[in-house]
């Protein structure tokens, strides 16, 4: 299966080598990593060319990697159904950075291409109909990224006196509850209170006695 | 047709002018199948554009999901698609399994293959019964129902869960079935057959059904690949793509089973389609538990992200901390990503798992049939009367706890 797999990158890549930034089989799964700018490019040569016939668009999405200057992974999926076979590829942008939509390409792209802007805030370039999609009407923010707070920042309740639902500011009876799960003798990057007199290598300093 | 050039040969007055008419098509529609938005521009009966709002049960599940532990994570697949809530389940335990690796043991697949064809049943049932209510029958739903009921029963006695099961574990299944089970699901699987004949004689050759429904919708091989359908909708079409067969996950390739296709993609061939994978369903039940009956043995994995056995958690106290450990703090999974998608009832289900290598992971996006199936509606859609729209919404299968998310 990954012989295949890695046959088929080597493929892509010979093929289109100013689209394709490197590539790798993990987990019996193709990646391939394209630069923004190529992405339109390369879906339609993986549409039409007959060794790789990725017809279906599966999936798109995307991954908030806070503290990366490229902040964004908008992650597509595509299958083949003909020639069996699935592919992944990757596109690093900047939060700032606007992506070329692929709706021209495949129009099942436009409600996935709309929920990434919904969820993360990455803008598409070309796409036709660029609304939210999954959150309330006149939402702001952008949920999925890491930066924002689970419960939100604004919650509704029926008000019995205006007879309408209304928007305040989240109010939480207890503080959200953040369980801290990692062990400190497995790879806490913390140092716990009473720790913080021990050099790295265990020792522990005359002075700080 | 805008400017109200319908016929009328005299002046135009304000009140002939004939414009498209806006209506909404839901929130509230016993037809809209949930809480479905449509916004239709009908030119008199005629459907010009059909814009969706979904989102009014947009849950953030993916949001809750990055801080929650994995096992935490399994309960919120049952709350996805409702009506057959194991087969969800099953699609995250295969992505956590291949990340960390676990071999699944040959009983725990069997019965994971028997639930996900009673999940199936469930939602076919369903789906063909109040699709039929949709275009105007009240008796299928009654008789669907009732059978639906006692496949939910053998959901109660396997997980002790009506629908939200969380049944399928990490590594396995949570409990083993007893015997009495097993003969009980044979029993109905005997019976079921006749059940399904009588919903058969009722439908398939019915005037009113068939005129309801077949030319109605039609999805053309293009229309499969520009859209992404997956499931029945591919079926129906003439297509034969089964993840059961094409892509085979747990132990479905030393099943014996057919893979129904229509010929015309309408909403009747779907139809047809839905009946036929029943029957088959039960084929695949029935073996599975000739199987079950020789299989024996442990159902879940013994190991890191598995719990130890009530035995040696009583004596063992490193079982005892490992099952403390592993109930608060979770098991770890090994940093890296996977996809990896099952044939849900309704088409291809698929999770794509970022782990970085903590207890809860880093990124999990859902990817529903259903979300795919209703962005084609405007395509579908456009030209049809309005009456077909609950006819077509009926036979996509649409269930807004997947599509929303």
């Amino acid at each position: 299966m990954s012989e295949a797999l890695n046959e088929l990158g080597a493929y892509i890549e010979a093929k289109r080598p100013n689209c394709v930034l490197s590539w790798d089989v993990s987990h019996g799964e193709l990646n391939v990593d394209v630069t923004p700018n190529n992405i339109v490019g390369l879906v339609e040569f993986l549409k039409n060319d007959a060794t790789c016939r990725f017809s279906s668009l599966v999936d798109i999405t995307a991954v908030d990697y806070t503290g990366r200057a490229k902040r964004f992974d908008v992650v597509y999926h595509f299958l083949s159904m003909y020639q069996n076979q699935r592919i992944r590829l990757r596109v690093s942008v900047r939060e700032d950075a606007m992506v070329p939509s692929i709706t021209s390409v495949h129009p099942s792209a436009d409600w996935f291409e709309r929920e990434v802007f919904d969820m993360f805030g990455i803008l598409f370039s070309g796409h036709p109909d660029l609304r939210r999609i999954l959150t309330d009407y006149g939402f702001r923010g952008y949920p999925l990224r890491k930066d924002f707070p689970t419960t939100g920042y604004t919650e509704v309740r029926y008000d019995e006196a205006q007879k309408r639902v209304v928007y305040e500011p989240v109010s939480l009876v207890q503080e959200y509850r953040q369980f801290d799960f990692m062990s400190p003798w497995e790879g806490a990057e913390y140092i716990l209170p009473g720790d913080d007199k021990v050099a790295p290598d265990g020792h522990v300093s005359k002075d700080a006695k | 047709m805008m400017d109200g050039s319908k016929g009328f040969e005299d002046a135009l007055t304000g009140e002939q002018k004939i414009r498209n008419f806006n209506i909404n098509f839901g929130p509230q529609h016993p037809a809209a199948h949930g809480v479905l938005r449509l916004v239709l521009e009908l030119d008199g009966e005629i459907v010009e554009r059909c814009d969706p709002h979904i989102g009014l049960l947009h849950r953030g599940t993916e949001k809750l999901m990055e801080s929650r532990t994995y096992l935490q994570n399994l309960p919120y697949f049952d709350r996805l698609d409702y009506v057959a809530p194991m087969n969800q389940e099953h699609a995250w335990c295969l992505a956590i399994e291949k990340l960390t690796g676990v071999e699944v043991p040959r009983r725990a697949s069997l019965i994971r293959v028997l639930y996900s064809e009673i999940g199936r049943v469930l939602n076919h049932l369903l789906n063909v019964t109040t699709q039929a209510m949709d275009v105007g029958a009240l008796t299928p739903p009654l008789w669907g129902f009732e059978e639906r009921e006692k496949l939910m029963i053998f959901y109660e006695r396997a997980c002790g869960a009506r629908l939200h099961a969380a049944y399928f574990r990490p590594g396995g299944v949570h409990q083993d079935l007893p015997d009495a089970l097993l003969d009980d699901i044979e029993q109905w699987a005997h019976e079921f057959p006749a059940v399904l004949a009588d919903i058969d004689g009722l439908l398939t050759e019915n005037r009113i059904f068939k005129q309801r429904n077949a030319d109605i919708g039609v999805v053309t091989e293009d229309d499969i690949l520009e859209y992404g359908f997956s499931g029945v909708m591919v079926r129906g079409s003439g297509l034969a793509w089964d993840l059961r067969r094409s892509q085979p996950y747990e132990c479905y390739d030393e099943f014996d089973f057919q893979i129904p296709v229509g010929k015309n993609g309408d909403c009747y061939d779907r139809y047809l389609v839905r009946m036929e994978e029943m029957r088959q369903s039960v084929s695949i039940i029935k073996q599975a538990i000739a199987k079950l009956r020789e299989a024996t043995g442990d159902v879940l994995a013994r190991g890191k992200i598995t719990p130890p056995s009530r035995t040696d958690m009583k004596t063992s106290m490193e079982s005892l901390i490992h099952h403390f450990k592993l109930y608060t703090e979770g098991f770890h999974v090994p940093a890296g990503e996977v996809y990896c998608a099952v044939e849900a009832p309704k088409g291809e289900f698929g999770v794509y798992l970022v782990a970085d290598g903590s207890n809860k992971p880093y990124r999990a996006k859902i990817r529903a049939p259903g979300f795919l199936h209703l962005q084609a509606m405007d395509h579908i859609s456009r030209g049809h009367q309005l009456a077909d729209v609950a006819a077509i919404i009926g036979t996509m299968d649409v269930v807004f706890g997947e599509i929303d998310r």
